[in-house]
């Protein structure tokens, strides 16, 4: 999917038109800003949290190339197979040739976003493989037929009426209810089920640790441990981003992701793979598979200041706190990666042709990156790619590529007339002696506000005439 | 930054306050002036160049910067009444020089850049004899004072030190307003449903007056209460502190 600028103004107003789902999103985002802060009551202690946090992961990519290896040997030790993929395609390729390999037709799904980049549900669909995701809120998307709408809550921008009701479609038999815990409860009946018949399980991985080739997977309903434990074969599927260094790394990752995500001290399950099952081992799957993802995280590595959106870990702050993300909601910006990281992250993998005009949805606020635990400067990073979408020296797929020749002119004018004393001087005069002559519309501004007029006299005339010194 | 009390400082007055809010740069002119410190206005100085370096227009920025940073070379205080004019000349003139000649100077100057209110109450600790009618007052922070400048504080001890003015309490006040520069042209829907949420807090309130440290919000919320027919009186701190606290004129 492209988002294109018209494509986004119309989801844009469609969403800002839709006053429940714009109630739902900020129920749930309050809610999630006020448990982050709770859990975070000293700033200081919060503030060296995050420099420990960024200088982990800031520190794994400058050594990133050698951390794969390093993962790859050891998890190959450990009995884990690893594969490597350029593309979401040859990712889907590999997960299904997995699949084949052992003559599998059904898959049971903990929450992955990679798998989200990777399309793969569509595509294992297409080559005739049931797919069920296990996770409640992906569980009620793939219901409904819809993607995530926010990448650690991805059923956010639905209501328990509405979840209810499509319940009530999809489940004739279960008596119908608005109880969160029935509905929770009648998923979890039919989940079951399908754990114990599901002969591959797929899950995405939030840290893998170089130096013992550990999987690390938080989460909080335990789906993604029977994911990774009941069927006889787990595949693992992740960015290259998502190396870090040393084991002991894990615990101040996993506080800021839980903390900043969920607002919760620590989740329900955490889970450390680290081998299929070993001999005299009761549970556990025989296989275990890691596919490794790069679409197009190679190309963001590139480039030393943009290089900081990998450092990301998933945790979903930045939209949470986004003033932009609250209102238009996650469906709006059309791609897999919403809110100010998706902002970021979409544009540099998939080029700026296709998703430049995410860039100009953001008012540069900068509470993305008040709040983002490993400190991605992302309001730097959006102005970055402001800039590298108007010009094409820029290191970004399709830079220049929103270049308009109207808008270049007019910057070059402003440019002219503010850096030369004397225009600027004819320039605000006229504005000023002519103000009445103002114009009352000024575009969209004027939609909700009034146009502003100039003031009668300027302040370089005021401080003229009341003797401020010149120089 | 420094808190020596300075014999005399810049003042870089900004676009938005030079055209369309020209008695809050002189407010904040006299309110320096009144506590013995020269003030120099360099009548060369247009704008920082924000509104082209935020929309990606880096070289257009750079030349309209470059023209600035001729003028401001005394070894002294660059005081600004916006924190977002203040947070690019401090944040981002370094990054926008980068590897040309101007570099050093353009770092020389972002060292000296003092956001008015931080200048207030941090160099000249200000004490005020608050001569105006008791009223209901809240305070729009905006971003960049919050976030970019971490000064966001300033504004609300200022306040606090107009005996007569009650503080009153708006629903989200940290959430943005909705101007963003250029984004309010470019998002105008989203923008506009901002502001529309932060004038109806803000009416929420009971506030007889919004004050706030930068102009760009301003126009924004004011803009919205005018359109919509009603609402508080909107002004920068600088015109609130000067016209409470000045007897003559």
């Amino acid at each position: 999917m492209q988002t294109t600028d018209a494509g986004f103004d119309i989801r844009i107003r469609d969403a800002l038109g839709n006053e429940r789902v714009r109630g739902n999103f900020r129920r749930a985002m309050d809610g999630l800003m006020q448990r982050r802060l709770d859990l975070f009551p000293d700033p200081e202690a919060m503030e060296s949290l995050r420099q420990h946090g960024m200088c982990i992961k800031a520190s794994a990519l400058s050594r990133l190339p050698e951390l794969l290896e390093e993962l790859e040997a050891k998890l190959i030790a450990n009995g884990i197979r690893v594969h490597w993929a350029e593309t979401p395609l040859e990712a889907n390729q590999i997960v299904l040739d997995i699949m084949q390999s052992h003559g599998a037709t059904s898959m049971i799904k903990g929450k992955s976003m990679v798998s989200e980049e990777m399309g793969l549900n569509h595509f294992l669909e297409q080559h005739g493989i049931d797919v069920l995701e296990s996770d409640l809120g992906e569980f009620i998307l793939q219901l409904a037929g819809e993607p995530p709408s926010h990448i650690v809550a991805p059923a956010i921008h639905k209501d328990r009426y509405q979840i209810a009701e499509l319940f009530r479609e999809k489940f004739p038999d279960i008596p119908y209810s608005e109880d969160i815990d029935e509905l929770t409860q009648s998923a979890r009946a039919i989940l079951r089920d399908r754990f114990e018949t599901a002969e591959v399980g797929l899950s995405g991985v939030n840290f893998a640790v170089a130096e013992t080739g550990t999987l690390c997977l938080v989460e909080n309903e335990g789906n993604g441990r029977m994911s990774t434990t009941v069927p006889p074969v787990h595949i693992a599927v992740t960015g290259i981003e998502k190396v870090v260094e040393k084991f002991e790394q894990i615990p101040p990752l996993l506080t800021l992701l839980t903390r900043s995500a969920t607002g919760q001290p620590v989740t329900t399950y955490f889970n450390m793979i680290s081998s299929p099952r070993k001999p005299g081992e009761k549970d556990g799957p025989e296989e275990v598979h890691l596919v490794l993802l790069d679409n197009g995280r190679s190309g963001i590595y590139s480039d030393p200041e943009l290089l900081a959106t990998l450092r990301c870990i998933r945790c979903g702050a930045c939209m949470n706190h986004c003033p932009v993300y609250t209102r238009i909601g996650g469906h709006a910006y059309g791609t897999v990666y919403p809110g100010p990281i998706g902002i970021i992250f979409e544009p540099q993998k998939g080029g700026l042709d296709k998703y430049g005009a995410l860039t100009t949805a953001s008012s540069l606020c900068g509470a993305c990156g008040e709040v983002c635990p490993v400190r991605i400067p992302i309001p730097n990073l959006i102005n970055r790619l402001r800039y590298e979408a108007h010009h094409s020296n820029g290191v970004t797929p399709g830079s220049g590529s929103k270049h308009k020749r109207s808008e270049a002119l007019l910057w070059k004018a402003w440019s002219l007339l503010y850096r030369k004393p004397l225009l600027y001087r004819m320039m605000t005069k006229a504005a000023t002696r002519l103000r009445m002559l103002a114009p009352g519309k000024a575009g969209p501004w004027t939609r909700y506000r009034v146009a502003p007029k100039p003031a009668a006299r300027s302040l370089h005339d005021l401080a003229r005439t009341h003797g401020v010194d010149n120089e | 930054m420094n808190t020596a009390k300075p014999k005399q400082v810049y003042f870089f007055g900004t676009c938005l306050v030079d055209l369309f809010y020209p008695e809050a740069g002189l407010a904040g002119m006299r309110l320096i002036q009144r506590e013995g410190v020269d003030v120099i206005f360099p009548q060369g100085q247009s704008c920082c160049g924000q509104p082209a370096w935020n929309s990606g227009y880096r070289d257009e920025a750079r030349d309209v910067a470059a023209a600035q940073i001729a003028l401001f070379t005394k070894e002294i205080p660059v005081v600004v009444p916006s924190a977002s004019c203040a947070g690019m000349m401090q944040e981002h003139y370094p990054a926008l020089f980068r590897d040309t000649p101007l570099e050093t100077s353009a770092i020389a100057l972002s060292k000296r850049i003092v956001e008015l209110t931080a200048f207030l109450v941090d160099v000249l600790d200000i004490r005020v004899e608050d001569l105006g009618n008791p009223q209901k007052v809240a305070i729009h922070s905006s971003c960049s004072a919050l976030r970019e400048m971490q000064v966001g504080d300033r504004i609300e001890t200022l306040v606090t030190r107009l005996e007569k003015l009650e503080k009153v309490e708006q629903a989200y006040k940290r959430e943005c307003c909705g101007f963003g520069g250029t984004f309010s042209v470019k998002q105008p829907e989203i923008s506009g449903a901002m502001v529309a949420d932060k004038t109806a807090s803000i009416r929420e309130s009971g506030a007889d007056i919004l004050v706030s440290q930068d102009c760009g919000c301003l126009m924004n919320i004011a803009g919205a209460f005018e359109k919509q027919g009603e609402g508080p009186r909107c002004l920068h701190i600088a015109e609130l502190l000067w016209e409470r606290t000045h007897a003559d004129d």
